[in-house]
């Protein structure tokens, strides 16, 4: 009997990042000539969290869908010399790291699609460097949000870092997704590296301010799309409007039975959200 | 049914739970659990209850209380509850909940604990 195979690759690229090599996987499927779509996974999550999008052939039959783990997440190796550091995302690190990538695999003005994190650093993406872009998909993102619990909790010794990622999150799930896939997306949480949740969460609560700065955003030479579950009370759906509210010509929805973790926690739902915006992306006739 | 009379059934809804049991077998602790201005005392043993004692009990000592008012449980415990209302952290950024006290066996069992403190969810009405 054939066996049955999912239909993405994964592989592993070699790159600089900030002048320090690195060998990040990443997942792929859809044709090679295909629009590229560069997906970001969520804060302390990996690429996994995108497999539904990269197995949905109404995505990938006009779209090739690439996700990598970022530095330190998944199955990417930290690089040299890591455990003399404090892991710490900052605003300037990921958006090297997101334009390394696309520059390494020479993808011609990618879509990127981020969530939470991902989905804040789409919008510096879009204030800093939107000409390199065809349109950018911001999940689960505002310019700023309030923080609800204290991260020194998710980096000691008397508590289980991948338990309490996991526990924490997993508020931010809506109540109406299916179990199995409500606990998958809880999984991976689990297995982050140690530190690194919290490292990402520098860049969410510290570093990555864009109030005021969104304004900049031009929405003619790169659009946007901003769409946000209505259970995420992390980015909430007001905090989303809020932001669309400074940006002129944005495109925003909130998604009813949705948390956090569209892609992952619900993805039959997610779809209905975003292959319209895909297919306009398709479609646009300004790219 | 009150929000604190659902709360009261806490003890039947935990025996009814073999696997929360399970996931709470570290899990051996005195907490306080307010419902509006009514104090409930869990004295939690290997993850199961091993008293619920229901109002004030003077100068009972506990590791942590986590507060919320008879709205924030009534609205958390719908079978569905609504946004901003489904979940113990989603209440404290709110303002209709806290957490007070030594909240390392919380966050050290915090599944456990949420899903314990959902658990009124499943008795009739919850709708």
């Amino acid at each position: 009997m054939a066996p049955t195979l999912d239909p993405m690759i994964g592989r592993y690229l070699r790159l600089e990042i900030d002048g320090v090599p690195h060998r990040l996987y990443f997942e792929e499927a859809g044709p090679a000539n295909g629009i590229p779509l560069v997906c970001l996974h969520t804060a302390g999550a990996d690429n996994r969290q995108f497999r539904h999008l990269l197995a949905d052939p109404d995505v990938t039959k006009r779209f090739r869908v690439l996700a990598f783990d970022m530095p330190w997440h998944g199955k990417s190796t930290p690089p040299d010399g890591w455990e003399r550091t404090e892991y710490r995302l900052t605003t300037a690190s990921y958006t090297a790291a997101i334009r390394a990538f696309c520059r390494a695999m020479d993808l011609d003005r990618p879509v990127v699609m981020g969530c939470s994190i991902g989905g804040r650093i789409v919008l510096n993406l879009a204030i800093a460097h939107g000409a390199e872009f065809r349109a950018l998909i911001a999940l689960e993102a505002a310019d700023f949000q309030q923080p609800w619990y204290d991260t020194a909790w998710l980096h000691r010794p008397d508590v289980h870092g991948g338990e309490v990622c996991a526990a924490l999150i997993s508020g931010l799930i809506a109540p109406q997704s299916p179990p199995v896939s409500r606990h998958e997306t809880l999984w991976m949480y689990m297995q982050g590296g140690p530190g690194i949740f919290k490292g990402d969460l520098y860049f969410y609560r510290v570093d990555g301010d864009l109030r005021e700065k969104v304004k900049a955003i031009d929405t003619k030479l790169c659009p946007l799309y901003l769409l946000t579950g209505e259970y995420d009370f992390s980015c909430t759906a007001e905090d989303t409007l809020r932001t669309a509210s400074h940006i002129e010509g944005v495109d925003v929805q909130i998604m009813k039975e949705l948390g956090h973790f569209p892609m992952s926690e619900n993805p039959v739902k997610f779809r209905e959200y975003i292959l319209p915006v895909l297919d306009k992306i398709a479609t646009q006739d300004h790219c | 049914m009150t929000p604190a009379d659902r709360f009261a059934r806490l003890p039947d809804l935990l025996s009814a739970d073999d696997d929360l049991r399970r996931r709470g077998r570290w899990v051996t602790v005195e907490c306080r659990v307010d419902i509006g201005s009514e104090p409930f005392h869990l004295s939690l043993s290997d993850g199961a209850l091993a008293a619920l004692d229901r109002g004030p009990r003077l100068m009972r000592s506990t590791a942590f209380t986590v507060r919320g008012t008879e709205e924030a449980w009534q609205r958390h415990w719908k079978t569905i509850p609504a946004p901003g209302w489904h979940d113990l952290f989603a209440l404290t950024k709110h303002g209709v909940a806290s957490f007070e006290g030594d909240l390392r066996p919380l966050l050290q069992n915090l599944q456990y604990f949420k899903d314990l403190l959902a658990l009124p969810r499943r008795l009739p009405g919850a709708t």
